[in-house]
């Protein structure tokens, strides 16, 4: 008896769920513009809380300062506009970002999103905003697979592969000849790197002779990995990690007997490093994508208006790139054809030699911008210096 | 034929099919728009998921604490039928073939998992469990990062977002109205004995091991079913995002829905999947007003929202299960009334 309510429920969902299949396939797709009345706004997207909130702090600021050079309004084409900037916390997560990236473009009307910083995130949210149409610059998204998502993702750094090829490069100008590795291999920023570097300097003729893996950032001990990468004899040690990972990892890699050159990753770019690693910091290398030291004008500006308004902080490339990332919609906003998303997006496409604090950019076919890096060396006070340069070929 | 024993019977159906028509209506009048679209998506996939722990938990009193792993093994399994197997597949019907295809095959797999990891654990007794599901949890993110063809550590890409809400208000409803009538079979009440006393239970010759099994089994399914739709509306899969975090966040939904009561599950699950996001006006505050929601709740309702407590259609009552069957059916055994 109950078996025949039950086949009644059962016949009853499936032309329900006939019903809906139906029904789902015609869903309308919204086209609005991103300017309401006079008002332009411009979703931020970063991680105000969670594992990576040092990061969003230092984005926030980044945006700031553009914030406060714009002083809330803009002009195009001789209209003044209102300009808001909506900060979105993504808590570092997938999950959230797919959420905010609906809000941003559905409930707020953005015209563009600057962010997520992360590239997990960023390949997350990315679809959603290539399908409602909406330009997203992200600022710190390394990975490749990012900005092929659709013609609507572009990104203000350079990708994990000219990373990794550059700190190879370094590795190898610097004279060492072997090389060991030690890597987050649950994240994707950890092993993009690697890839990179590996490849790199191989074909360079460098050797990488030990390779060692831990999994995820919530690891805080890494003395079993340190002291085989120890033994190995390797001239030269790639830690291509996770901002939260990497002062302790120098600082017990220093203990672990491991007295060679240390080389970071872009990650390694914030004092916090220094200020976890203690004295080991001196002398740690990374690539970046910016030096605060550097003497261009629009660089001195930045470092100057960025210190002015945040008294005890010197902008790392997570600031500069957020900074830059907003000013590249800026520019977009400013020489769009049409003030639009559409107007926007290829605007940001046609960017060429747009005077940024790490140099001119131009954005190339597939969205990446074409410009160089740096590489910079931490001293024994935690303070990080400019070495070199290292341009595309 | 009485009416009202018909609209009790349709009713809890109906319920469901309203919601879906509201929201379609508010969406298509522009109230709301698709931020509360993929809230309610994320609700329903979050119902799912803490009813799947709920049978296990609380229902058969084990402690798993690694659900997020069934989840994952769902997602990707389901994600490599749509993506990888049949990723060329043009036409809508076949698409939705094909998207329920991958949903059931990330619910065997999940399943095939439970048993692979029931068998050995589930003759242990309590908090050993715990540990053997959270060391599970733990060797699935792992291993899934291994597998190079489906992403390593960089995850899946280019998943096709195949599932709406009203596919996830399909699966949720399904769900909720399977395990309703599984706990008030004899089953359920075998899964009940068990979680009272298990002793008691195995001495009046039930197969503890067996229904526990079975619970274990049918919750790994559900879990990995939830799993495929995730893949399929977050359309891009890392296995760092099925972490003990995510195990974590469905024993909340659970303890402070109410254990023991799938309209707890539910309550649990959208409550506290809508919080985070409804508080957002709060800005930097919004995680630690949430936290403190969560300890208020949980210092003046310890059984948790709904605790002890089910909704009318969420449970069976002694007295209908002797009724008639409302639609048609043949009369038996004298019982019921004459239509």
């Amino acid at each position: 008896m109950r078996k025949s309510i039950c086949k009644r429920f059962l016949a009853l969902f499936m032309v329900l769920a006939m019903a809906l299949g139906v029904t789902a396939c015609g869903g309308k797709k919204e086209t609005s513009v991103g300017v309401i009345g006079d008002t332009i706004k411009i979703g931020v997207v970063c991680p105000i809380s969670g594992n990576s909130a040092l990061a969003g702090k230092y984005i926030t600021h980044g945006v700031e300062v553009v914030e406060d050079e714009l002083g809330g309004k803009i002009e195009i084409g001789g209209k003044e506009y209102n300009i808001e900037f909506i900060y979105m916390d993504n808590e570092a997560s997938e999950e959230k970002t797919t959420n905010v990236f609906q809000k941003l473009i559905e409930e707020e009307k953005v015209i563009a999103i600057v962010g997520p910083d992360m590239s997990k995130c960023a390949l997350a949210g990315g679809p959603i905003a290539q399908k409602a149409g909406c330009p997203v610059v992200t600022t710190f998204a390394t990975n490749t697979a990012v900005t092929e998502v659709g013609d609507y993702i572009f990104r203000a750094c350079f990708i994990d592969p000219f990373q990794g090829k550059m700190a190879a490069q370094y590795v190898w100008d610097s004279g060492y000849k072997t090389a060991c590795i030690m890597l987050n291999n649950a994240d994707a920023y950890p092993t993009g790197l690697t890839d990179a570097f590996i490849e790199s300097y191989e074909a360079l003729g460098g050797t990488v002779v030990a390779q060692e893996e831990y999994s995820g950032s919530d690891v805080k001990d890494y003395n079993v990995q340190l002291t085989k990468l120890a033994a190995s004899g390797a001239e030269c040690c790639f830690f291509p990690n996770l901002l939260g990972e990497l002062g302790l990892q120098i600082q017990q890699a220093r203990t672990a007997g491991i007295n060679c050159p240390i080389v970071c990753g872009d990650s390694a770019d914030t004092p916090e490093v220094g200020e976890v690693a203690g004295a080991a910091i001196e002398g740690v290398a990374y690539v970046s994508a910016f030096s605060a030291e550097s003497t261009s004008d629009a660089a001195k500006t930045f470092v100057e208006k960025y210190t002015e308004k945040f008294k005890d902080e010197t902008p790392n490339s997570n600031a500069e790139l957020a900074y830059e990332a907003t000013q590249m919609v800026i520019y977009a906003l400013q020489n769009a054809e049409e003030l639009s998303r559409e107007g926007v997006r290829d605007a940001l496409a046609g960017i060429e030699g747009l005077e940024l604090p790490s140099g001119s950019m131009t954005m190339a076919e597939d969205r990446n911008p074409i410009k160089g890096g740096v590489v910079m060396q931490y001293d024994a006070d935690g303070v990080s210096h400019y070495v070199s340069t290292i341009n595309p070929d | 034929m009485n009416v009202k024993r018909v609209i009790k019977t349709i009713y809890p159906a109906a319920i469901v099919v309203l919601i879906y028509v509201f929201v379609t209506v508010l969406r298509s009048v522009g109230i709301m728009n698709g931020y509360y679209n993929q809230i309610l998506m994320f609700a329903g996939i979050n119902i799912m998921m803490t009813a799947s722990l709920n049978l296990v938990n609380g229902f058969t009193g084990q402690f798993c604490i690694g659900h997020a792993g069934f989840m994952s093994l769902g997602a990707y399994g389901a994600a490599v039928i749509t993506t990888m197997v049949f990723g060329n597949v043009a036409s809508p019907p076949l698409q939705i073939l094909v998207f329920l295809l991958g949903l059931i095959m990330g619910g065997i797999v999940a399943m095939l998992a439970g048993v692979l990891i029931g068998l050995p654990s589930l003759k242990l007794k309590g908090d050993y469990l715990a540990i053997v599901t959270l060391a599970f949890g733990e060797i699935v993110r792992a291993l899934l990062r291994l597998v190079k063809p489906i992403g390593g550590a960089r995850g899946m890409i280019g998943i096709p977002g195949y599932a709406n809400l009203g596919w996830i208000l399909f699966f949720m409803a399904l769900t909720l109205f399977l395990f309703r009538n599984l706990i008030y079979s004899p089953y359920g009440r075998a899964f009940i004995s068990i979680r009272d006393n298990e002793v008691a239970a195995d001495a009046m010759g039930i197969n503890t091991t067996r229904y526990k099994m079975t619970a274990f089994c049918i919750a790994a399914f559900v879990a990995g079913v939830a799993g495929g739709l995730y893949a399929h509306v977050i359309t891009f899969i890392q296995p760092d995002n099925f972490s003990f975090t995510k195990s974590a966040d469905f024993l909340v939904y659970l303890y402070a829905g109410g254990s023991g009561s799938l309209t707890g599950s539910v309550v649990g699950a959208t409550l506290l999947t809508i919080l985070p996001e409804f508080l957002r006006f709060l800005s930097d505050w919004r995680l630690v007003v949430y936290a403190v929601i969560l300890v208020i709740v949980m210092l003046y309702r310890s059984e948790g929202i709904c605790g002890g407590w089910e909704l009318p259609f969420m449970k069976i009552k002694r007295s209908s299960l002797y009724e008639e069957p409302v639609f048609g059916g043949k009369k038996t055994e004298g019982k019921g009334e004459q239509p």
